[in-house]
């Protein structure tokens, strides 16, 4: 519960910052706080890769852009009585929402850690290369498209 | 301030799920700057990755592990290929901002 606090208020903080550096860190703050939420729930390999590719790789390129172009804070925009009336309306709409899912839910059983053993990496590749061998290999194809995407992308020059 | 309970139920993960993808949508929606934009996505789809491992949980299996794992690595070439993209944006048009990149409009 604590991490899922951490999860919301710096998700929260991303869309409010102005400034893309602070909404890229608030981005590693959810990451971060939504490995651990993985280990809780068992999934001890994708904890991993969550932090590895997600909070590290993938940020890293997203700051190294950021710096590279260096991107400023953005304009703030006109504020008419629309912006000022919606959101407490929103709250309202989103609100009601909440009231009735709550009541229409039926109480499911509590997270207990440890309960759920088949995420550990032995268990996922096991499952990884033999059913879903196939769907692995066309990733690989993907990334290599993604990877020849981004090359031409970056050297080419438009008029 | 009142003890936290020492375990949730299973539908707070999904509500979590839930309120990270609004606010992705909300970023994705609301904001000019393009890179930020390009973040809202990427937390939207770590939302969905939330709900994938809770369902894997739920039903004692694998296979929402696997999924994730799937989403994660095409994140990763997204966001390779969209940066690309922003960058050759940048190089052309010297700004970062979505409403000046309207030529499509006309």
């Amino acid at each position: 519960m604590i991490f899922a606090a951490i999860a919301v208020v710096c998700g929260i903080n991303l869309v409010l910052q102005s400034h893309p550096i602070s909404s890229a860190l608030s981005l590693v703050g959810v990451m971060g706080a939504l490995a651990a939420l993985y280990l809780l729930l068992g999934g001890e390999f994708i904890a991993a890769a969550q932090l590895v590719v997600y909070a590290g790789a993938i940020m890293v390129l997203f700051v190294f852009v950021i710096m590279l172009l260096n991107a400023g804070t953005e304009h703030k925009g006109r504020r008419t009585w629309a912006t000022y009336a919606g959101v407490p309306l929103l709250l309202l709409f989103l609100g009601l929402i909440a009231i009735g899912i709550a009541h229409h839910l039926p109480a499911s059983e509590n997270v207990m850690f440890g309960q759920f053993t088949k995420g550990s990496p032995l268990e996922f590749g096991r499952a990884l290369f033999t059913i879903y061998l196939l769907p692995f290999e066309v990733t690989s194809v993907l990334i290599l498209i993604a990877i020849l995407g981004a090359v031409v992308l970056a050297k080419k020059e438009i008029d | 301030m009142p003890a936290l309970p020492p375990s949730v139920p299973l539908s707070w993960y999904l509500t979590l799920s839930l309120i990270l993808f609004v606010l992705g949508i909300a970023g994705f929606l609301f904001r000019r700057n393009i890179i930020t934009v390009f973040m809202s996505i990427e937390l939207m789809l770590n939302a969905v990755n939330l709900s994938f491992i809770t369902f894997s949980y739920k039903l004692k299996q694998v296979d929402g592990h696997i999924f994730a794992f799937f989403v994660m690595v095409v994140a990763a070439a997204e966001a390779a290929v969209g940066l690309a993209i922003i960058l050759t944006v940048f190089k052309n048009r010297q700004t970062l901002e979505i409403d000046e990149l309207s030529s499509l409009k006309n």
